[in-house]
């Protein structure tokens, strides 16, 4: 901040001057300049940017992520290979010139098939991520505007959904559906949904008492204009956050599944599907492990460490 | 307290039967069998017949569902339909040792060591410790248990073949499994310790204990961990979901014969009781889990209320 200029005497120490009785005046501080702001305005977003950006974990997950993110795009294209074309004559190829990651049981590209797979695992949490989103806030928006009877009834929903193990409703619900894309992404969400309403409701309830509602009500906003300009983008941040957490686990479950034997089926490839083939054969060919290994981790402490600082960035209140 | 434990306890039963029904149905409406189709078509009509009424399958759905409920309430899972002649009971029995195994050393590493590290996280903060711990804790929540595992195996079992990989003979067989099972409690307890150690080590009595001229054990152990420690039920939740969902793989990938195991093999199988059973066994294990947890939060922490008094 600037400081008040002081006005014409001014106080030399070396100056052998006497005091004078003016060297007592108070200084005058101009009070409309205090209120000035010397700054240009920030949006929040740039707020949270600037926070952002002092967190070099963060951005280093930001770049790797974007990394990884253009290899999932442009990485199966950048050998003439396909992820399912297979040649027998060349199986269980170590990494060469030819092959850059090597080649799997059926002489499949395995630097084709890991980006094809990470491009598929990130389009299943992406997509599961967007739909939890979507029904979450849709529901917790609506517990929490009408608040009584319907908020109870659909509390005690959440309640009960909440108690199930959701990975074993997974489990069962994609041994019905037949694995796929889709019903991966499906089993997912009913249960992934529940954690997003929780939060978006408790956050409108909070909002709900704050007087900037009560003074926007009172100006005659319509409920329209204060769910769109007031009580979602101040759920923004939260809905983020959360979202940035849910990336990452979906990942974890996508993988988990394929592990287990009720992921994609072949030809296709997923991150856990090459996890799998690797983990088969391990003792011999450990490349087939170690690669999409080392893609998953960094994909999943990317996203980690990406939410961590985007939680401290965007509301440094949750800080914990 | 009355009311909040009778309202937790109905909702627990409402959740223990929709899953019970929703897997009965869902097991119902599975393509293939545990049977073997083809011998069971060689069968003559009556014999055939014979054998569905032995697993009960020749009533009608809903009566079926009746039976399974009525037996559901008195604790039997019913008859396994792959292990010929074993109840699903006694396969879950015999199989819960080495879980419970695993699951009780998983918990003490991982307490012990992420106990440690988030101490001396918070003590040494910003310093290299502060920022190892933090390094492990990002990396416990993000490598998936089951990759943890696997590069344990291959690195550990088979490559320096210093322990077992495979297979369940000796107290060795339990090492490496509990290693990956406790990643993830390693992880979310430092985590939880450094953090909360942080906040405690900043209150005025840490500065009076000083005052009064305590040594540094005395401080750490009497008044800071016994404080930082309050909170800690409130991630027993997320840890106990990890052990459950750990056990499925890791115990699969180390051939341990635990429930886990069970439950993956099952699927391959088809067997559906056992599928049923073990859901419901999980699920009422997960949900009592919960209440305990919230129950041991309140009665730990006073400041904390429970969620229904002001209602």
């Amino acid at each position: 901040m600037k400081t008040a200029e002081i006005p014409d005497r001014k106080y030399h120490p070396d100056s052998s001057q006497a005091l004078d009785e003016a060297m007592f005046d108070p200084v005058h501080v101009n009070e409309e300049d205090q209120e000035k702001i010397s700054s240009p305005p920030l949006t929040a977003f740039q707020d949270s940017w600037l926070r952002l950006k002092k967190n070099k974990g963060a951005l280093i997950s930001l770049f790797a992520l974007i990394a990884i993110l253009l290899l999932a795009v442009f990485g199966p294209y950048m050998n003439e290979y396909t992820y399912e074309q297979t040649n027998y004559d060349a199986a269980y190829q170590g990494p060469s010139s030819e092959h850059w990651l090597g080649t799997d049981k059926f002489g499949r590209d395995q630097w084709t098939r890991i980006w094809q797979g990470t491009r598929i695992s990130l389009y299943i949490a992406f997509l599961a991520a967007f739909l939890d989103l979507l029904i979450g806030v849709t529901y917790g928006m609506i517990s929490a505007l009408f608040g009584g009877k319907v908020d109870n009834v659909m509390q005690r929903i959440i309640e009960i959904l909440i108690g199930i193990p959701n990975l074993i409703i997974v489990i069962l619900l994609i041994m019905l559906l037949k694995p796929g894309i889709f019903t991966i992404t499906v089993a997912m969400v009913i249960t992934g949904w529940v954690n997003m309403a929780r939060l978006v409701r408790a956050q409108i309830f909070k909002l709900k008492g704050q007087e900037f509602i009560l003074s926007s009500l009172t100006l005659g906003a319509s409920k329209f204009r204060l769910i769109t300009r007031h009580l979602l983008p101040n759920t923004l941040g939260l809905i983020i956050i959360t979202m940035m957490f849910t990336i990452p686990s979906a990942i974890f479950t996508e993988a988990f599944l394929s592990f287990i034997g009720l992921g994609l089926q072949e030809p296709h490839a997923s991150l856990g599907v090459l996890i799998n083939d690797g983990y088969q054969a391990m003792k011999n060919q450990p490349y087939l492990l170690i690669y999409p290994a080392i893609v998953i981790i960094a994909i999943m402490v990317s996203f980690n460490m990406l939410a961590d600082g985007l939680r401290d960035a965007i509301d440094p209140r949750m800080r914990k | 307290m009355k009311k909040y434990v009778s309202i937790r306890l109905f909702n627990i039963i409402v959740t223990l039967l929709i899953i019970a029904t929703a897997t009965f149905f869902l097991m119902k409406q599975l393509p293939g069998s545990p049977f073997n189709e083809e011998k069971l078509a060689d069968l003559s009509e009556e014999a055939r017949q014979e054998f569905y009424a032995k697993y009960g399958l020749d009533e009608p759905l809903l009566t079926q569902y009746g039976i399974y409920l009525q037996k559901l309430m008195t604790g039997d899972l019913g008859e396994s339909f792959y292990y010929k002649g074993q109840s699903v009971n006694g396969i879950i029995s015999d199989r819960i040792g080495p879980s419970a195994l695993l699951g009780t050393q998983a918990v003490l590493l991982g307490l012990t060591i992420g106990l440690i590290l988030g101490v001396i996280a918070a003590f040494r903060h910003n310093s290299i410790w502060d920022f190892t711990t933090m390094l492990v804790a990002v990396l416990g929540v993000s490598i998936p248990n089951f990759v943890f595992a696997a590069l344990l195996q291959y690195f550990v079992g088979l490559k320096w073949g210093i322990l077992p990989v495979a297979f369940w003979e000796s107290y060795q067989s339990s090492i490496l499994p509990t290693i990956s099972l406790s990643l993830i409690v390693i992880a979310l307890i430092a985590r939880f310790a450094r953090n909360e150690m942080l906040e405690v080590l900043q209150q005025d009595y840490m500065v009076t204990a000083r005052a009064k001229g305590l040594s540094t054990t005395s401080i750490i152990f009497k008044h800071a961990l016994r404080n930082a420690l309050i909170p800690i039920v409130t991630i027993l939740g997320p840890i106990a979901v990890s052990l459950l969902t750990g056990s499925l793989v890791i115990e699969n990938i180390f051939g341990v014969p635990g429930i886990g195991s069970l439950f993956v093999d099952s699927i391959k199988v088809n067997d559906y009781s056992t599928i049923m059973g073990i859901t419901i066994f999980y699920s009422a294990f997960f949900v009592l889990t919960m209440l305990v947890v919230d129950l041991l939060y309140g009665v730990i922490d006073p400041r904390i209320r429970l969620a229904d008094e002001k209602r």
